[in-house]
């Protein structure tokens, strides 16, 4: 994939950044060779080395991705070039790149790219690519926090995703590219930042290539259009497929889209009436473009700002920052690009306490079933909640453990908690406490939590296991 | 009647005073963002280097400049955004620019940006482009790992066979 960015490197006459891009691909490739020299094997994956290869994939994706990165000179150090390559892969958007505004064309690009990779999934790609299909590439489709399959076969699923993903691609570069004409933006540039846009937004990335992230274009049109694109990549991929089959029912009978209404609703009721307390912006445009754009961006994990960092906690009150803080954390559509606990989970948790009331107040001899369409109508079962209730605490404790750290570091409670919600849940709406001179632990806390929100516990949790049990001698 | 006119006039002078102090002395944007109310719709005075596009809208251009630790979108009318001649990106250092100009914390005007209205712009410096450089370290990184990737990969296939 790195050759991609050495082409656009060769398109802009930029040396340097090729330079980078080729002693990444020779390290990777030196990697790649030995690795298949040791851990080549003909036997199929169980779930648990499954599982194993997915997490550990992403730690090396992320060394990998880095290379380049800190090669640029623009990351002070290899820790906050791994920590923008794990934000990347892992469709965060926090970033600690030092005077982006000066980034090569190439650099720029491969921040993006990797966010492309990162929301479809790099076992995707490579089931996509490069497997002709063994039964273990189930188990490590599983492991990168995709359990639905929209085909009847993997493959043909990744490659559905990755068709979904390319079509919008090529018609969301060219709205922005457009827009980006219109605002008086130069033709070339205007194409470039359509298509690292349209990556970082699809993909629910938030990444943007210059330092003041969507603020730079200053144009509604182009917010409008990135709101549009963050939905869209924050619907489930299964859904887009039923959508393209022109089955748009469907839309509005699903459980996650449902859910995702209601909950964008209620937080930004919560931002609004936060926003009105302050007064900071008495006109309702102003509020709509402030406040629903911060909270579109967080809810479906984006984390694209049209405000500074530290205007959040200048500017806004503690509810309209509450608000935010919530929509992070209740994320998008499982099988889609964002993190967080997501809509389908929620939903089901909220069937959940409804068939428990209707018990309450029914007759003891009363039957009590409860339903939710999801594609198809599913009955509500002990074991389906159970399992949305283990993901969401795991989640929760995640986003409290980040804030604890924070918080030991002398950061007050709601600005840790918003940052580390921001991380776990990849989202990459930040408040300021992510910048370079942030302490060492702190960066290493986010990168953990972003693996482990991106990849949703399973495969963290295996090889974890996997080294308790390796140190027990078991 | 005396009494209100001194109260008056000390007032004004006290205000151009504080106008004149906030226009002398310079603000960072890191000043502007983090106390946004305090300057909110002072005249501000704020320098740093153009990045990116100049992006006309009519009458009025965008640009934004960047002072090394943030970059504010400033609202300039666009026969004076003619002057510019460097924008910043990988290859070009852009024009170092002074700007006098209204500062609005949530300008009601362009949906609730931070940004100035600038009224005057002063040229601190010019920009220029970068002519970039051939690295040699990583000219010389490249090769030797191209030639440990080649050994390798003949070990490789030497105990394959």
């Amino acid at each position: 994939m790195m050759v991609i960015p050495i082409l656009v490197a060769w398109c802009f006459k930029e040396i340097n950044p090729a330079l980078d891009f080729i002693v990444g691909i020779e390290i990777s490739a030196l990697l790649g060779l030995i690795l298949i020299k040791i851990c080549q094997t003909d036997k199929d994956l169980n779930w648990m080395q499954g599982m194993i290869v997915v997490s550990l994939s992403w730690v090396v994706a992320m060394i990998l991705g880095a290379i380049p990165l800190y090669l640029s000179g623009h990351w002070k150090s290899f820790l906050d070039a791994c920590f923008d390559a794990m934000s990347g892969f892992a469709t965060t958007g926090l970033s600690l790149v030092q005077d982006l505004d000066h980034l090569s064309y190439a650099h720029n690009f491969w921040r993006h790219l990797i966010m492309f990779l990162g929301g479809q999934g790099i076992v995707v790609i490579a089931l996509s690519f490069f497997v002709r299909g063994f039964s273990g590439a189930f188990k490590m489709y599983v492991g990168e926090a995709r359990d639905e399959k929209i085909m009847p076969n993997v493959i043909n699923t990744s490659r559905f995703i990755w068709l979904v993903s390319i079509v919008y691609l090529i018609l969301g570069t060219l709205a922005l590219g457009v827009t980006g004409i219109l605002n008086g933006m130069k033709p070339v540039n205007s194409f470039f930042h359509g298509a690292c846009i349209f990556m970082a937004a699809f993909d629910t990335g938030g990444f943007s290539p210059q330092s003041q992230n969507i603020l730079y274009y200053h144009s509604f049109a182009y917010e409008v259009i990135t709101i549009i694109i963050m939905v869209l990549g924050a619907i489930n991929f299964k859904l887009h497929y039923h959508l393209w089959m022109g089955n748009r029912k469907e839309l509005i009978k699903n459980i996650e889209t449902q859910t995702l209404f209601v909950t964008i609703i209620a937080t930004f009721s919560v931002v609004a009436v936060g926003l009105a307390q302050t007064g900071i912006y008495p006109a309702t445009v102003a509020l709509f473009r402030k406040g629903f754009y911060q909270l579109i961006s967080g809810h479906t994990g984006t984390g694209f700002q049209t405000i500074y960092a530290a205007q959040f906690f200048t500017d806004w009150n503690p509810l309209a920052i509450s608000g935010v803080i919530l929509a992070m954390a209740l994320g998008g559509a499982v099988c889609s690009t964002t993190g967080a606990i997501k809509m389908l989970r929620i939903g089901i948790i909220l069937k959940a306490f409804k068939e428990d009331l209707k018990r309450i107040i029914m007759p003891e001899r009363a039957i009590v079933v409860e339903k939710f369409h999801h594609i198809r109508e599913v009955f509500l079962e002990d074991k389906i909640v159970r399992s949305a209730l283990i993901i969401t605490l795991a989640y929760m404790i995640l986003y409290g453990l980040g804030a604890l750290v924070g918080m030991f570091y002398g950061y007050p409670f709601l600005e840790s908690l918003f940052e580390s919600t921001s991380a776990a849940a990849n989202v990459g709406l930040s408040c300021g406490i992510t910048k370079i001179t942030m302490p060492a632990m702190l960066k290493v806390t986010y990168i953990l939590q972003m693996w482990a929100g991106r990849l949703e516990f399973m495969s963290v949790f295996t090889i974890l296991g996997f080294l308790f049990a390796s140190i027990k001698g078991k | 009647m005396k009494k209100i006119l001194r109260l008056i006039l000390i007032t004004l002078f006290l205000g151009l005073n504080f106008l004149a102090v906030v226009c002398a002395q310079g603000l960072s944007s890191s000043e502007l963002i983090n106390n946004a109310k305090q300057y909110d719709g002072k005249l501000v005075t704020y320098s740093g280097e153009v990045v990116g596009d100049v992006m006309s809208r009519g009458e009025f251009s965008w640009v934004n400049i960047n002072d090394g630790e943030n970059a504010l979108g400033i609202w300039i009318n666009s026969g004076l955004a003619k002057e510019i001649n460097f924008t910043g990106s990988y290859k070009s250092r852009g024009d170092n620019l002074e700007f006098v100009g209204v500062f609005h914390r949530a300008c009601s005007e362009h949906g609730g940006d931070l940004d100035i209205h600038a009224q005057s712009l002063r040229q601190v410096s010019n920009g220029r482009a970068v002519k970039e450089k051939l690295n040699f370290d990583k000219v010389s990184l490249s090769l030797i790992l191209l030639g440990i990737l080649f050994l390798t990969w003949i070990l490789t296939l030497f105990k394959h066979k």
